[in-house]
């Protein structure tokens, strides 16, 4: 799983333009979160699925923290593509590749912890390369809540053991019945 | 559904059904979905005004997704009921979609005369080089020495099929290769395809995860054509692209300007009348 993805592509110029930026970001972290449970549900992984639903709750918590930040402002209105994410995907899109029908809660964690770790390093860099202080203060705060949120993934992960080589191998695998 | 309906701004999710896919978590082909409902959404197109035709196969599974017209076909045929749909129906975004072994096997030689007609629509080829529906055999795009299909375990040993070049040499007016893993990326080529006139060509490289899982690696040996190659209306510099990039570049690598295949509809109730007449019991 990589955690490179950096970003964006060019200097972000505006507390407004960064909100824009984090709003969709936790938008859509939602929306993967809500569409990899539902696989989990087409594939009665019950267990995992709900563990994608808890996931989105806590991002669509991030939604209104960011959206009472953004309470006053005008924020930039931008079509999905318009976002220049470094690799074409917002870093908290998670990795849609990774998912796996057999998968367990372990893995849906991991998947949660390194969005938030690719979040954290793309705040840092919107920091890195600030030229207006109101940018470089809220990308800092922005930084810190995501390597909070790393933090306390961490520890819910604890909780789960780690899955044994070979958990993916299943003798028959699926096939589609029309 | 009217076409006159009042135009509203619809949010990609919206052109999404109820159905719930059943692909494996993890396909690529989850990507492409995605890339088709921000499409129609950036280009503001009514679902109503929309269908989506497809064959058989895991991606061929496409319409049922979607909140358009939609036709769930024959095996390999999708490309002959797009063509038949657009001529009746000019005015509506025709756009097939489908895998490789649909596309370029069982529907080859469809394939080959769509782009010799070059009918104004859009052709999504969700290729994943093997059979998925029917548990991972090698396809039309398999690679000669890929051992894991079980009826091929020695590797087919025949050079797999070239796509796009054949596309271009048959005559297709928009070419291009996307990645399911790039969906913003792709929506956008998407964007560009459906609005090109003539035939459209887009092979989206879409991992299968439970087949062909080394796929998930297909996201860090794609690379963008450099610039001066993208999109070039020279068929002959499109050819030696295609020809010669082993199949790693992504984005528009040809856009042509060849006349459009739209017969004129001409109706006439005295033929009607005789056809009935001729079947008169």
């Amino acid at each position: 799983m990589s955690d490179s993805i950096k970003g964006p592509a060019r200097t972000i110029g505006s507390t407004e333009e960064l909100l824009a930026y984090s709003l969709a970001m936790e938008t859509e972290a939602v929306d993967r979160f809500n569409d990899l449970a539902e696989q989990m549900e087409t594939h009665h992984n019950y267990e995992v699925a709900d563990m994608f639903r808890k996931l989105a709750k806590i991002e669509g918590l991030h939604i209104d923290n960011v959206s009472r930040a953004a309470e006053g402002k005008q924020l930039p209105s931008l079509l999905a593509w318009e976002y220049e994410w470094q690799g074409g995907e917002s870093p908290e899109g998670g990795l849609m590749e990774e998912a796996h029908y057999l998968m367990q809660p372990w893995h849906a964690i991991e998947l949660a912890m390194h969005g938030e770790m690719r979040a954290a390093a793309f705040y840092r860099h919107v920091a890195d390369t600030a030229v207006d202080d109101g940018v470089l203060k809220m990308a800092l705060e922005l930084v810190e809540e995501e390597e909070e949120h790393v933090e306390l993934l961490k520890k819910w992960q604890e909780r789960y053991p780690k899955p044994a080589e070979g958990w993916d191998e299943d003798l028959d695998p699926p096939a589609m019945l029309e | 559904m009217s076409s006159d309906t009042l135009q509203v701004q619809l949010q990609p999710k919206e052109y999404k059904s109820a159905v719930k896919p059943v692909w494996c978590p993890g396909c690529g082909d989850f990507g492409v979905l995605g890339s088709i409902t921000k499409a129609l959404a950036g280009l503001h197109i009514q679902p109503e005004n929309v269908a989506i035709i497809s064959g058989i196969g895991c991606s061929s599974r496409m319409p049922t997704y979607l909140n358009t017209y939609g036709f769930h076909g024959v095996h390999g045929r999708a490309l002959a009921l797009a063509t038949g749909l657009k001529t009746a129906r000019p005015d509506i975004t025709v756009i097939a979609t489908g895998g490789d072994g649909d596309g370029f096997s069982i529907g080859g030689n469809h394939f080959l005369h769509t782009c010799r007609r070059n009918p104004n629509m859009t052709y999504i080829v969700m290729d994943n080089q093997v059979y998925g529906m029917t548990k991972g055999q090698a396809s039309p795009t398999t690679e000669p020495n890929w051992q894991k299909g079980k009826l091929t375990p020695a590797g087919t040993g025949i050079n797999p099929f070239q796509p796009l070049a054949i596309a271009l040499a048959s005559g297709a007016n928009f070419i291009a290769r996307c990645s399911s893993s790039d969906s913003n990326g792709t929506a956008r080529v998407l964007m560009q395809a459906i609005e090109h006139p003539g035939f459209s060509m887009v092979q989206v490289l879409s991992p299968c995860v439970t087949f062909r899982p080394e796929q998930r690696e297909w996201k860090n040996r794609l690379i963008p054509a450099p610039e001066e190659m993208q999109a070039t209306s020279d068929a002959a510099e499109a050819a030696r692209l295609l020809l010669t990039d082993e199949g790693v570049y992504t984005g528009i690598l040809y856009k042509g300007n060849r006349p459009v295949y739209q017969p004129k509809l001409e109706s006439s109730m005295e033929n009607i009348a005789e056809f009935e007449e001729e079947f008169r019991i």
